[in-house]
């Protein structure tokens, strides 16, 4: 499996013509092949990949979903069963779309917070950063509206519930809810143009991961000690190293993903919304998609309607901000034991408001949404920028490989109490 | 181009083949479960089950006479259901085979005499043939004219001008009563 073509010329004369007049052979071999990568990545630097796999599943199954599906409201239920019980492999593609959304944001949560936690949004990422937040964003948008597709009653109630939210916005709250549509209250209008939208957002998408990962390769990667790499000796090639690991994190992904769809293709999803929808009646409890359940969470926190709709929306936006809220001159957690200690209690708060979204916000859940709330803004506008000044970061190894090559200690010890001191 | 520094203990040989085994055996596994994702994908495409339920229709012959006949809608296609005349009949069984593009006898094509059931699609490229309505010209061998290309067919529903290769199909039928036909 030696290549021992140069970068300028491949052997086969094929591909040589292709590649003379558009190199794209050439730029997938600098980029993928040779692409000098942090060799000290861990696992939680799989996750992009991951994403990106779940963007081609989703798009897939999605245009193939599209070819069965009616985007009207007294068909679009009924279209959904048929492609359950008689299109072929139907219910393998539904299956898959659907749970595929769940993997999707899981992969993303994962890479999100690998970047918290490493600082991979600091100079000179703080771009590649933001754009990633407007992938998260557009998902966001493209998840909630397929989840109105199947017409079910969650189907319904959700949009309805979400769509009213812009009601709140002071002067032109209304003209905006019913532009958006088309109608007075959720209905045919708003369903056609929802699929159309959800049809072409995820390759608007592509669009932006492509920008994601041109200006990842700008910069390069970073990696769980925060320190740039300084030569050879800290790289790898991408490939076979990475391309390799990818693989074997791929698979697991997939079993765990096959698991869910094979095993448990109902769990992550309500009940409720195997019933029609049903404009005359509300179901007794409305709850988004577990992803969405934080902002929902937020959202319901306090008891103001425009000012829960500006905490949901400042709770992404917020993000967009965080390379300027984070003062610290030190990238990774690894050297920041007080940010460590904030960083895992935000992930705590995170994981409360998703429990706190899923319940009917009265007794406990008022007082734990709050908190989690409250926590989740304090995190970002307050302990990121005083930490930035107080905290005293441990000392940076001079380099990626010098804490396991160079130096008087042996090898692996230096480097490997730091892991433990961690918990 | 990376050097793995690998330490093979047991010579590179017997490592190149590892791998190469490695590689192959994955790659393979890869290569089904790809393939088997693709194809249901495209298998999503072909007709869905409700598409496959064997439709059937039931037509009531008994009001057609003789001379006439009715078009019906089954699958979506056209099917045309004529009650033959005797010089009709006599003239589709008494043809020479190596008459005919599509050499087939009318016993082979009907089930009962006078009752001719073919799928009125031309097997040129798809239009309807005139002939099943009594004020239709019905071409030169007094059966079917196709309107688009010019092709022709006979009392028993082959072809004899071209440019239609086959027959017109006949589709699966079968008489449930003297009154009853059930196609499909």
């Amino acid at each position: 499996m030696a290549h021992q073509t140069a970068p300028s010329s491949f052997k086969n004369p094929l591909i040589r013509w292709v590649d003379d007049r558009l190199p794209i052979f050439t730029l997938m071999y600098k980029e993928y092949s040779v692409f000098p990568t942090p060799r000290n990545f861990n696992y939680l630097w799989n996750f992009g990949a991951l994403a990106l796999f779940m963007l081609v599943t989703m798009i897939a199954t999605g245009v193939f979903l599209a070819m069965q599906y009616t985007p009207n409201t007294d068909l679009a239920f009924g279209s959904v069963e048929h492609i359950m019980r008689d299109v072929n492999y139907g219910w393998l593609l539904r299956y898959v779309h659907a749970n595929g959304s769940s993997m999707f944001f899981f992969a993303v949560y994962i890479h999100i917070f690998r970047g918290l936690y490493y600082g991979s949004y600091k100079r000179p990422r703080e771009l590649l950063w933001m754009i990633g937040v407007l992938i998260y964003l557009l998902m966001v948008a493209t998840a909630f509206m397929g989840y109105t597709l199947p017409w079910g009653q969650m189907s319904f109630w959700g949009a309805t519930v979400i769509t009213n939210l812009l009601g709140a916005l002071p002067v032109i709250g209304k003209s905006i809810t019913t532009w958006l549509w088309g109608g007075f209250a959720v209905g045919n209008p708003t369903l056609n143009r929802f699929f159309a939208l959800h049809y072409l957002l995820p390759f608007i998408i592509a669009a932006v991961v492509f920008l994601h990962v041109w200006a990842l390769h700008v910069t390069g990667s970073n990696n769980p000690l925060g320190v740039e790499p300084k030569s050879e000796k800290d790289t790898l090639p991408f490939h076979p190293y990475y391309t390799m690991k990818d693989m074997f994190g791929l698979t697991v992904f997939l079993i765990i993903y096959a698991l869910i769809v094979f095993y448990a293709p109902n769990y992550l999803g309500d009940p409720d919304n195997y019933i029609k929808a049903n404009p005359m009646q509300t179901p007794a409890h409305i709850v988004p998609e577990w992803y969405l359940l934080p902002y929902y969470a937020i959202l319901r926190s306090v008891p103001n309607k425009l000012i829960g709709v500006l905490l949901m929306f400042g709770a992404i936006l917020t993000l967009f901000l965080l390379p300027w809220l984070d003062t610290s001159k030190v990238r990774s957690a690894k050297f920041r034991p007080w940010y460590q200690w904030c960083f895992w209690f935000f992930v705590l708060a995170c994981i409360d408001l998703g429990v706190v979204g899923a319940h009917e916000p009265a007794g406990i859940w008022i007082l734990l949404g709050r908190v989690g709330s409250i926590y989740y803004f304090a995190f970002f506008w307050i302990l990121m920028p005083l930490l930035g000044w107080f905290e005293k970061p441990l000392p940076l190894p001079a380099s990626i490989s010098e804490p396991v090559l160079g130096g008087g200690k042996l090898s692996g010890s230096a480097i490997a109490a730091k892991p433990m001191e961690k918990a | 181009m990376v050097d793995a520094t690998h330490q093979g203990g047991h010579g590179d040989d017997s490592e190149q083949t590892r791998r190469e085994f490695l590689f192959l055996a994955a790659g393979a596994v890869g290569a089904v479960a790809t393939a088997g994702a693709a194809w249901s994908l495209v298998d999503s495409m072909n007709p869905a089950a409700d598409t496959l339920a064997l439709s059937t229709t039931e037509i009531n012959v008994a009001p057609i006479q003789e001379g006439m006949g009715v078009t019906v809608l089954w699958r979506g296609k056209p099917v045309f259901v004529r009650h033959r005349t005797a010089k009709e009949i006599e003239e589709a069984q008494n043809v020479k085979l190596t008459d005919l593009l599509d050499p087939e006898t009318d016993q082979a094509r009907v089930q009962k005499a006078p009752w001719l059931v073919l799928i009125g699609v031309c097997t040129h490229l798809g239009c309807v043939p005139l002939g099943n309505k009594p004020t239709d010209e019905r071409g030169d061998w007094g059966g079917y004219r196709c309107p688009c290309h010019g092709s022709q067919y006979d009392t028993s529903g082959r072809v004899r001008r071209g440019p239609a290769p086959k027959n017109l199909e006949v589709p699966p039928y079968k008489f449930i009563s003297d009154t009853t036909v059930r196609v499909g």
